[in-house]
C-alpha cells in the first residue's frame, strides 16, 4: 500500500520534471530537471525491485552524463533564446504526433495480457532467496559475459573517442621533450652577465629560454594606459 | 489500486511521448535533443524493468543495463561531437549540420 502511494508520487513527479526538461526555457533548468527525473526513476526501479540498475542509474547517469551535460550548456557560449525561435511553429505538430503515439502506446497496453505459457518462456528467472544485485551477478558473469565484454569494449570506444574528438593539438602547448631534456648543456641554459657598477638589473640581462609566441594570440586593449598590471 | 505491470508500462507510455514530443520542440537545441533521447532510452529501462519484474526473469534487467551503458557511450560521443562541432562552426544551430550533405 505505501508502495504504492510512493509509485504515484515518483511517477508524477518523473513526468513533470521531464515534461519541464522539454518545455524549460533555460537550458540549465532542463539539466537540472532532467536530474530529477532520473531520481524519480531509480526510486520507481527500486518499487519494482531493480535495486542495482537503480543505484548504476544514479551513478551513471546523475553522477556522469547529467554533469557531462551540464559541462557542455556552461562551456557553450550559445545564445539559447534564438534557439528557442520556432518554439510555437513545431508544438502543433509535436502535439499531433505526440498525441497519436500516446494513443497508439496506451491502445497497444489495454489489451496487453502475457501469454499463459510466457513463465516457461524465460530466459534466466530470477533466483529466489538471493538479492538482486547477487542474483544479476551471477548472470552476467556466466550467460551474459560476452555481452558485458561488449559493454565494456563500448565504453573504451566512447571514452577514446570523446577524447580523440576534443583534444587540440595547440602549437602553444608545452609538451615535455625528453630529447631536448636530454641534450641540454649548462652552456645553452647559463648566462653569466656581468654587472657594471650602478647599471643595476634589466630585464634583458636574464637569461630567457625563448617561448614561441602563440599563433594568432592578440593582446587584448585593457584601456588601462601603460600603468600595466596594477591597473586590476 | 494495485500498483502493477499496467501501470509501470503508462508511466514508459507518457516518458516515452514527451521525449518524442520534446525532439520535435526544440528542433533548433541539439543540448534538448540530447536530453529527450536520454529520456526516451529512460522510458525504454523503465519498461524492460517492468516486464522483467512482472515475469520475475532478470534477462530483462541485464538487458536494461546494456542500455544504459550504450546510452552513457552515446551521450558522451555526441556531446564531444557538439563540443567540435561548436570550436569550428562558433554555433551549434541543427539546421547548419547539412555541410556532408554534397
Amino acid at each position: 500500500m505505501i508502495a504504492d502511494i510512493f509509485f504515484y508520487i515518483f511517477s508524477v513527479v518523473l513526468l513533470l520534471s521531464a515534461a519541464i526538461v522539454v518545455s524549460a526555457r533555460n537550458p540549465v533548468h532542463s539539466v537540472l530537471f532532467l536530474i530529477l527525473a532520473f531520481f524519480n526513476a531509480a526510486a520507481l526501479f527500486l518499487i519494482a525491485g531493480a535495486e542495482f540498475l537503480a543505484f548504476v542509474l544514479l551513478i551513471v547517469y546523475v553522477g556522469a552524463v547529467a554533469v557531462l551535460f551540464m559541462f557542455v550548456v556552461m562551456m557553450l557560449d550559445v545564445n539559447f533564446a534564438e534557439l528557442r525561435s520556432g518554439f510555437q511553429r513545431y508544438l502543433p505538430v509535436g502535439a499531433t504526433v505526440g498525441a497519436i503515439l500516446l494513443a497508439e502506446l496506451l491502445g497497444l497496453e489495454a489489451g496487453w495480457q502475457i501469454a499463459p505459457e510466457a513463465s516457461t518462456l524465460r530466459l534466466s528467472p530470477a533466483p529466489s532467496g538471493v538479492q538482486n544485485t547477487v542474483a544479476l551477478g551471477q548472470l552476467i558473469y556466466t550467460d551474459y559475459i560476452f555481452l558485458f565484454q561488449a559493454a565494456g569494449i563500448i565504453l573504451l570506444v566512447a571514452m577514446i573517442g570523446a577524447i580523440v574528438l576534443t583534444l587540440r593539438d595547440r602549437k602553444t602547448m608545452r609538451y615535455q621533450d625528453i630529447r631536448v631534456q636530454n641534450t641540454r648543456r649548462p652552456a645553452d641554459t647559463l648566462a653569466l652577465v656581468r654587472m657594471g657598477l650602478g647599471s643595476g638589473v634589466k630585464p634583458e640581462s636574464y637569461y630567457r629560454p625563448h617561448i614561441p609566441e602563440p599563433a594568432g594570440f592578440v593582446e587584448e586593449p585593457h584601456g588601462h594606459g601603460p600603468a600595466g598590471p596594477g591597473g586590476h | 489500486m494495485h500498483v502493477g505491470l499496467a501501470h509501470y508500462l503508462t508511466v514508459a507510455a507518457i516518458l516515452l511521448v514527451l521525449g518524442v514530443f520534446g525532439i520535435f520542440l526544440n528542433r533548433k537545441n541539439i543540448i534538448i535533443i540530447f536530453m529527450s533521447i536520454e529520456l526516451i532510452l529512460l522510458a525504454v529501462n523503465l519498461n524492460l524493468i517492468a516486464f522483467s519484474a512482472a515475469l520475475s526473469d532478470l534477462a530483462g534487467q541485464v538487458f536494461a543495463m546494456f542500455v544504459l551503458t550504450v546510452a552513457a557511450a552515446e551521450a558522451a560521443i555526441g556531446l564531444a561531437i557538439l563540443v567540435v562541432y561548436f570550436r569550428n562552426r562558433g554555433s551549434i544551430q541543427v539546421e547548419d549540420v547539412s555541410l556532408m550533405k554534397g
